[in-house]
């Protein structure tokens, strides 16, 4: 059977609440201000927003559900989606398959978390039942150590240096600037890169992302709805989505985005070099190194010669994560999983002002969450368009 | 390979004794398998019943097949090292205050990737070649069960590697406490710590004015060996050695013990099962009481810290041997107790060693047949369960077999042995 396409569905009303490095709030308190500058910025009420996802890693013991009491929110379409770093490309999904049903009008897609001072490393022992048990009891390194393991294997088997994961941490510090409000102030050269503390090695601090608190949401609803409300909107031309993807790999070389790339771009009816910037999921840049290969960009294995060919800025040669990513924007827990999303709608609404890509007619957002042992199990990707 | 460690500098006694913190305890039921097999210093992971698969991190249901009768199958822990890291930074404090601290990731022969301890004589390779290892699973100072690569060969210095040294209670540079050096057993584990390269050996004797002859006098002749009196049945006695070395002991190795060989019906009264409780029982908790802070203060005092306290149990104290009846009984009682003090100790990162032997050739199972353990042979095998780690030791056949018949089915044992004897 074919699958059905995302004909009329559309994406609306980025909206980000200010990233802090430390916040007392709790993780309600972020998505109440992004459910109200959802409306705000949208012209509906509360009551109109009859769908709602929440992505959230500090909302326990709520989920979803509480949220809808908390904020007073009555939907009739409710989802909890618990994917991390692929929660934004999940949500997507899952909401444009709402929508183009009828089941809901208009979907909110929030991901928020908050980030106490102790928060991030009380939350790493009780991640996964494999990370308490067979992860955390080795360093109690969080994802760092994970994430070196993978670095390490590609450095000595594909000969990826230091340098070349230096270029894709300079160029997105470069875009975080252009498009203001970082946390970040500063650029940040190679040899500042290279002479980083060593966190796990050979991985150093400006491979890793800042915990900070925040969060990103947008609206989801049918294109003609966009429309009578008079929203700037982007079209959805398709999506995937992967889960523990090849499992028999002993260290992740490649994730899931291959399996399902070929129908993705089918879908959108587009090819790999129609894409005119984006939108990675940068936990560490050894991922968006192999974000490039598995979604298509270049071949498996190419990666670092990739790397070494373009300028990753907002106006270089292949424009990547264009308002700085977590890497240089902060990781606000989940929220760096939709950060792209929100990104990718106002470079092609018009709304990037200052980091604009020019001309920008399609940009894909990729997704890649949830480390519960050696690898992060879940990965998606999309493609948006701009209205034409 | 790993230089030997060097005699650890004396203490400068004004500076903080660094406290101990231990690593993630927290474990799920079922990885709990891990650590049980740990605990007897082997290396098992699960194996599905119905598809072969070995599996790891521990699960409920095979990842292969869904099949949820999963096996614990012990493992030869071949594999290669195919990425590694140094951790500069750690969330937990335990580790903060250890680093840099290596770790790898293995691709085990048997099937999966492992996330393992990395040892320091393990290199990784600069190209993408793969180092060959082998992965062993140690308690670590948690208790929990941790999984460690080293390099195929086996070196004595290796023990001397830090992260390793974190996860043993190697005797050598440490300080040791033998409670009766009157016994067969008692001078056999002397005369192994000495060998070990156990720095003072401190060894009890109840009865000082008894020495003549008992072969003490040959033991005090050895260059690390103090005497000490120290009696057990007497609550002033154990208080007065910890007031004097209490603050120094490493290891307490209590090797005291009363055994008698009656049931209930052969003889009448209770003195005699009351002095096996006043020693087996009552001295085993004097002395816990007495040390057991002291040690727990210790437990990350330098590389030499305090670190172990090792109980002689009996294979009876799982199942009654008749014809030793109380004394069995008095031994049930020690290994209960001393099930408090393992949890109790834990939270000090103290590893309780329980030793349950089988009959050990002295003069108390002078009337039992052969096989019996040679004093020797069971010291030996305390020095091995520091260095492994471990913590329950089943040493000599005897105690292997009752153990075998023990796991199988408690109550069979129980009947075999009222038909008398094992």
């Amino acid at each position: 059977m074919t699958r059905r396409g995302y004909d009329g569905v559309a994406l609306a009303v980025p909206v980000t609440v200010p990233y802090v490095r430390y916040s007392i709030r709790g993780a309600h308190w972020f998505i109440g201000q992004a459910v109200r500058r959802l409306c705000e910025a949208s012209g509906l009420t509360k009551a109109q927003l009859d769908g709602l996802t929440v992505s959230s890693f500090t909302l326990a013991p709520d989920t979803a559900v509480g949220v809808t009491q908390h904020l007073g929110l009555s939907p009739r379409w409710l989802d909890h989606i618990p994917t991390g770093g692929a929660s934004g490309v999940m949500a997507v999904r899952r909401a444009a398959r709402a929508v183009q049903a009828g089941d809901a009008d208009v979907v909110a897609c929030v991901a928020a978390d908050t980030n106490h001072v102790d928060s991030f490393r009380q939350m790493l022992g009780s991640f996964s039942q494999f990370a308490r048990d067979a992860t955390h009891p080795y360093g109690s390194g969080g994802p760092n150590a994970v994430f070196a393991f993978i670095t390490d294997h590609t450095m000595r088997t594909r000969g990826a240096t230091r340098e070349d994961f230096g270029r894709l941490c300079i160029d997105q510090r470069r875009n975080a600037l252009a498009s203001g409000g970082t946390l970040f102030k500063r650029e940040l050269t190679l040899d500042e890169y290279l002479a980083a503390r060593p966190i796990a090695t050979p991985l150093h601090l400006f491979d890793c992302v800042m915990p900070c608190a925040g969060a990103e949401a947008f609206l989801v609803m049918r294109v003609q709805r966009a429309r009578d409300l008079g929203l700037p909107h982007v079209l959805l031309r398709g999506a995937i989505e992967r889960h523990n993807a090849y499992a028999d790999d002993p260290v992740l070389v490649r994730g899931g985005w291959r399996v399902d790339r070929d129908d993705l771009f089918a879908m959108a009816d587009c090819a790999p070099g129609d894409i005119d910037f984006v939108q990675s999921y940068d936990d560490y840049p050894v991922i968006v190194m192999m974000q490039f290969e598995g979604l298509g960009f270049c071949d498996e294995g190419d990666g670092p010669a990739f790397v070494r060919q373009h300028r990753f800025t907002w106006d270089g040669s292949f424009p990547n994560n264009t308002s700085g990513g977590q890497l240089s924007a902060g990781q606000a827990g989940v929220a760096g999983g939709f950060l792209g999303m929100t990104e990718a709608i106002r470079q092609l609404t018009g709304q990037a002002h200052g980091h604009a890509v020019a001309g920008a007619r399609l940009g894909l957002v990729s997704g890649y969450g949830m480390v519960t042992y050696d690898r992060c199990l879940c990965t998606g990707a999309l493609i948006l368009g701009a209205v034409s | 390979m790993t230089p030997p460690s060097t005699r650890p500098r004396r203490k400068n006694p004004v500076l903080r004794t660094r406290q101990i913190n231990l690593p993630p305890g927290a474990r799920s039921r079922v990885a709990l398998g891990l650590t049980a097999a740990a605990a007897m210093g082997r290396f098992e992971l699960q194996q599905c019943a119905d598809c072969g698969a070995v599996l790891y991190p521990p699960r409920e249901a095979c990842a292969q097949c869904a099949s949820v009768r999963l096996r614990w199958r012990e493992q030869s822990g071949a594999g290669w090292l195919i990425a590694g890291t140094t951790l500069h930074h750690s969330n937990d404090l335990f580790f903060r205050e250890r680093l840099p601290w290596r770790l790898g990731l293995v691709k085990l022969d048997a099937g999966p990737t492992l996330m393992v301890h990395l040892h320091r004589d393990v290199e990784v390779p600069r190209d993408g070649a793969q180092a060959p290892v082998r992965v062993t699973a140690r308690l670590d100072r948690a208790g929990q069960a941790v999984l460690i690569a080293t390099t195929s060969e086996d070196g004595r210095a290796m023990a001397d590697d830090p992260i390793l040294r974190e996860m043993s209670n190697d005797p050598r540079q440490r300080k040791v406490l033998v409670t009766d050096g009157m016994t067969a057993l008692g001078q056999a584990l002397v005369r192994a710590f000495a060998q070990a390269g156990a720095e003072l050996i401190w060894v009890g004797h109840a009865e000082p004015w008894k020495q003549h002859g008992s072969g003490l006098a040959s033991l005090a002749a050895l260059p690390a060996v103090t005497l000490v009196p120290l009696d057990l049945t007497d609550g002033r006695s154990v208080q007065a050695l910890a007031g004097e070395i209490g603050g120094k002991v490493d290891i307490v190795v209590n090797s005291a013990e009363v055994h008698r060989t009656f049931g209930i019906a052969a003889r009448r009264g209770t003195d005699v099962a009351k002095l096996e409780m006043e020693v087996n029982y009552f001295g085993a908790l004097r002395l816990a009481q007495a040390f057991g802070p002291a040690l727990a203060g210790r437990s990350a005092d330098g590389s030499a810290n305090a670190c172990a306290w090792v109980n002689l149990l009996s294979i009876y104290a799982l199942a009654n041997f008749p014809p030793h009846g109380t004394y069995s009984a008095s031994k049930a009682a020690a290994h209960s107790l001393a099930q408090c003090q393992r949890a109790e100790l834990r939270a000090a990162g103290i590893r309780v060693i329980n030793l349950f032997p089988g009959p050990i050739d002295d003069d108390w199972n002078q009337n039992l047949p052969p096989p019996k353990l040679a004093p020797a042979a069971l010291a030996g095998a305390v020095i091995k369960a520091l260095r492994d780690g471990v913590e329950d030791v089943y040493p000599g056949d005897v105690a292997q077999e009752w153990f075998e018949r023990w796991r199988d089915d408690p109550k069979v044992l129980e009947r075999e042995l009222a038909l008398g004897g094992a």
